[in-house]
């Protein structure tokens, strides 16, 4: 094709803005016709967005389909867009959680329903615009969008008991930590303009840029990328920065934890691939075990956490902790498994964690309860429920065959490069997830069915089994077949791994420490 | 040449001139024919947009590369971009408390002629003091408009707090003034001039460490500084806010503020740019506690009215940032966040006013409960404007708030920018709050809002405003940044 070209990025972005901006005109009564809409609307920014892998040249680290229009020339500012490996299967995997999200809201959702499909493409338009959005100014405007839709949800809809509590308080956390890294995007643009003689918040651009460093905590590049590091870390969340997000999940609705499980927490380790590793790469060496030991902290606490739980979906809010705590710890391996292992690992997470919270919706559904403790033995009421359960958790704790296997196994890899004691915390936290799942499929699934009333609880329906279909197909996809997946992000990967083995000559080039120079100057003295 | 006048220079003031007439024409039919309330809000309708096409007209040669500022009297009265800026953004405010005050007025009985007159003669005031040459024709720019107020805050005469209100503020007011008029005469004895550029030259010459020269800029703050509710000078200013009418306390929060901050700009950066090093750090402290006193007690409050009363203190201190960045960029700033705030803080008031009707009074927070069902896009427009008062993209309130942190990290006050995040999320706090109220709240039977076109008009003027500026700051941002030339070396 020649000459005009569609700006894809552009509609899968700015679709599902004109879908709620459509339900606006639709009377709130017609509830039927606004779960259609927006189902339909999120579908075909579904198919839209498969033109993005399968046009996608495999074998570039550039940024590719990238739109380019001025917005505010007089600051700098422009509209950019672009995929590169990175985010070109982060921004599939929002694409195909939408739909889900309708999905699974179709018969939970009874109050308000305009207004719910209303955020849920706001929303949606948001977290494409984080992945896609080449210009800092444009990725902060889309970063903070996704916010309020979900603040609304999580207050709305959520769990009657402390919704307002988790609303505020994940609000609060996640635009404090915004707001810091605004500081840190200023100091760039403001350091950066200083060198170049122009100002702008183009992120190629910057990324051009070399950011004075040294092995102080406070120089320019380091508190920088610690000003990006709280906002990324609240998101994933890292420990401990992590307390908003079991309220939160605990308190949203199902679509509300899936969003926030499968894409929202991928904000954060998207941005510390995107930005932090590549733009401030010496900084990033430097913190390495920082982060390493927070990983690893988080990857242990979470777990531990998990066994203690009696509640269904706290219990798998924590284990995103730990899971989260996994995909840092690949990235900052910071070699090609550990990176493309953490990239991978980013999707199965969205993908097996999004469908835990989807059984968990399912379940609530029926018995209005969360307890682990008001369950047990519905395998033998619910078997369709039961195996799709069962192939999710093998999902979680990484059985070969499936997606999550891949996914460790490269970050175990990486890890065991750089320090085989790394790897060895890692895989402790692998045991404790494969016992506290294993242990909570236990004691819901199998065994007698203990309570009275859960002897006559219905199966799935072809609704509810729809949305779970489509990511049980890509956990074996994945699980089985990952090397598309894995060599569209290779170029890209490369390049950042190029980047950071510059730096680490920077970093590791010999300074003589303070001693060594008294011991010289003593020396020579002699 | 000074000293010299020459009649055609009255016509540089045609747009206050006019504007003035409109409000003498209003008084008299107040009297003449009181029952024609319909020709009193047209009439004042009329003046205003109509000194708002004078404006323009008077503005598009000066924003043309080679335009340069006009000065008439003797240097006493200026037309720069700088004038016309603050111009506009007085006649916005004006033109959205008319708006809000058509059907608001006969609700609480205020008598209509008067009102309007006083409300534009009050503009008359700012418009004066936005172009003010010398210390002077500021000073009787802001008594003119502060006069207007003191009237506009008693206007609810069976009101009790309407009465506190109106009081406080005349002796708060008559206070402030009386110590600015005092730094006014210590800087007259010490440089022997009232215009502001030969202040600055004399100051240029003498001895910079004369105490008195502190004390005039000390005088000075502290006189500003109770007129735009700055921390440690703000006691005042919730009462009144919650006792004035609402749509004079819009006037107050939006057109007196960017009053008070166009008098701040044009003294301290007019006249006394040499000790810039001193008012800095004196404000650079202030500004740390306005918007932080301002933001933690609003949490408190129950009375939105109140609320937005500290809400307003925090978001002067928002605006001292910028005048402590100081540069092009700071300033411009600070003209840019003068607009937007007009925009969001008038939307939110009309909101107040919009809950009002004869059977509820709509000013506790509460009253906004269930509003999110049963009045889905009133609601949607609050949650706009308290978005953008958050600085949540794409509002204007974040270019606002982005383009005063980006002025402050440019001149390195990264501690006070670090004191404005912390306070960025404090404030979510209780503007979220609101949002929360109306959505998660039940709504009492009957919820009804005030059925005034004008009213809906002003609302969706203001989100129009807070919504188009979020999305496309270009233009405006340039205007800002244009309008700061000439006030700076």
């Amino acid at each position: 094709m020649s000459g005009v070209t569609l700006p894809l990025l552009t509609i899968v972005t700015f679709l599902p803005l004109a879908g709620a901006i459509l339900l606006l005109f639709i009377r709130r009564d017609k509830e039927g016709l606004i779960r259609r809409v927006s189902l339909v609307v999120t579908g075909v920014t579904l198919l839209i967005s498969l033109a993005l892998p399968l046009s996608f040249d495999f074998g570039s680290a550039e940024f590719q389909f990238v739109e380019r229009v001025s917005w505010i020339p007089t600051i700098g500012v422009s509209y950019i867009m672009g995929i590169d490996g990175i985010s070109l299967w982060l921004v599939c995997l929002t694409a195909l959680i939408s739909p889900i999200a309708v999905l699974c809201s179709w018969e939970a959702i009874t109050e308000r329903v305009k207004e719910y499909h209303f955020f849920l493409l706001l929303m949606h338009t948001g977290m494409m615009g984080v992945f896609l959005a080449l210009d800092f100014f444009l990725f902060y405007v889309f970063w903070e969008v996704v916010l309020v839709p979900m603040y609304f949800l999580i207050g709305i809809w959520g769990h009657p008991a402390r919704r307002l509590y988790a609303a505020i308080k994940f609000f609060l956390y996640t635009l404090f930590g915004s707001v810091v890294m605004l500081l840190g995007i200023l100091a760039v643009y403001f350091y950066a303009g200083a060198q170049t003689g122009t100002h702008t918040f183009d992120i190629l651009e910057l990324m051009k840029v070399s950011y004075p460093w040294s092995p102080s905590l406070l120089s320019f590049q380091n508190l920088v990328w610690l000003a990006f590091f709280l906002s990324f870390a609240i998101k994933v969340p890292m420990f401990p920065f992590h307390t908003w997000l079991p309220d939160a999940h605990t308190e949203a609705p199902t679509a509300g934890s899936l969003i926030l499980a499968a894409v929202l927490l991928k904000m954060g380790t998207y941005g510390f691939v995107r930005f932090s590793l590549p733009m401030f790469p010496e900084a990033t060496l430097y913190f390495v075990p920082f982060m390493v030991t927070l990983s690893i902290f988080a990857i242990i606490y979470g777990a531990m956490v998990c066994l203690v739980q009696q509640d269904m979906k706290r219990l798998i809010a924590f284990s995103s902790v730990s899971h989260m705590g996994f995909v840092m710890l690949g990235m900052f391996a910071l070699n090609m498994q550990g990176l493309q292992g953490s990239i991978l690992q980013m999707v199965n997470h969205g993908l097996s964690t999004g469908a835990l919270f989807l059984i968990v919706g399912l379940i609530y559904d029926r018995i209005h309860s969360r307890m682990i403790a008001d369950m047990g033995g519905l395998s033998t009421v619910m078997p369709i429920y039961g195996t799709l359960f069962a192939i999710t958790m093998f999902s979680s704790i990484g059985l070969p065959g499936l997606n999550g296997f891949i996914g460790e196994f490269l970050i175990l890899v990486g890890a065991f490069k750089v320090s085989w004691l790394w790897a060895l915390f890692a895989v402790s936290g692998i045991v404790l997830g494969a016992a506290y799942m294993l242990w909570l499929f236990q004691r819901t699934m199998f065994g007698k069915v203990i309570h009275e009333r859960n002897k006559g609880l219905p199966d799935l329906n072809l609704r509810e089994v729809m949305t779970l279909i489509p990511l049980v197909i890509m956990f074996f996809w994945i699980g089985l077949y990952p090397a598309p997946f894995l060599k569209a992000m290779e170029p890209s990967v490369q390049k950042v791994v190029k980047r950071l083995d510059q730096a680490r000559k920077v970093v590791e080039a010999p300074t003589p420490t303070p001693v060594a120079r008294n011991w010289a100057r003593d020396r020579h003295e002699e | 040449m000074p000293g010299t006048y020459n009649p055609a220079d009255v016509l540089q003031a045609l747009p206050e001139v006019f504007l003035a007439s409109v409000a003498l024409i209003v008084l008299v039919l107040s009297f003449a024919a009181p029952a024609r309330r319909g020709w009193m809000e047209t009439l004042s309708i009329g003046g205003v947009v109509g000194t708002g096409v004078l404006l323009v007209w008077a503005a598009v040669p000066l924003f043309q590369p080679g335009g340069s500022p006009v000065s008439v009297f003797s240097g006493s009265y200026l037309v720069d971009k700088f004038a016309i800026f603050f111009k506009v953004v007085f006649l916005i405010a004006t033109l959205l408390v008319i708006l809000m005050s058509i059907d608001y007025l006969p609700l609480v009985g205020v008598p209509v002629g008067e009102f309007y007159a006083i409300l534009l003669f009050s503009t008359v005031g700012m418009m004066f003091i936005a172009s003010g040459g010398n210390l002077l024709t500021l000073y009787i720019g802001l008594e003119t408009m502060s006069i207007s107020i003191y009237i506009l805050c008693g206007f609810l005469k069976r009101d009790q707090k309407s009465n506190e209100a109106a009081l406080k503020y005349l002796l708060m007011g008559a206070f402030s003034s009386g110590v600015i008029l005092y730094g006014i005469s210590l800087l007259y004895g010490l440089t022997g001039a009232l215009g502001f550029e030969e202040i600055a030259a004399t100051l240029a010459t003498i001895d910079l460490s004369n105490p008195a020269l502190l004390l005039a800029m000390v005088m000075l703050t502290a006189g500003f500084g109770f007129k735009i509710a700055i921390v440690p000078f703000h006691m005042y200013l919730p009462d009144v806010y919650e006792g004035a009418p609402t749509a004079v306390t819009a006037f107050l929060a939006v057109a007196s503020e960017a009053a008070g901050v166009a008098a701040l700009l044009r003294v301290f950066l007019g006249a006394m740019p040499h000790i810039q090093v001193d008012w800095t750090v004196l404000f650079w402290i202030l500004a740390a506690l306005t918007m932080t006193i301002g933001n933690v007690v609003a949490m408190a409050q129950r009375n939105i009215k109140r609320m937005l009363a500290y809400s307003s203190i925090a978001h002067i201190g928002y605006v001292l940032i910028g005048f402590v960045a100081g540069a092009k960029l700071g300033i411009s700033a600070v003209l840019f966040y003068v607009l937007v705030y007009a925009f969001m803080t008038a939307g939110a008031f009309a909101m107040v006013i919009l809950l009002q009707t004869e059977t509820v009074k709509g000013d506790l927070i509460e009253d906004f409960a269930g509003l999110g069902q049963v009045k889905p896009i009133a609601a949607a427009a609050m949650v706009i404007f308290l978005l953008s008062l958050t600085g949540i993209p794409p509002t204007a309130g974040f270019v606002g708030k982005f383009y005063l942190f980006s002025a402050a990290i440019s001149a390195g006050y990264v501690w006070l920018t670090l004191i404005a995040v912390i306070n960025t999320a404090i404030s979510l706090f209780y503007y979220m709050r609101v949002a929360m109220v109306m959505y998660m709240g039940e709504a009492p039977e009957g919820l009804a809002l005030s059925s005034s076109r004008p009213l809906h008009a002003a609302v969706a003027f203001a989100v129009l405003g807070t919504l188009g500026i979020g999305i496309f700051p270009q233009w405006f941002l340039k205007i800002a940044q244009a309008s700061v030339f000439g006030l700076l070396p």
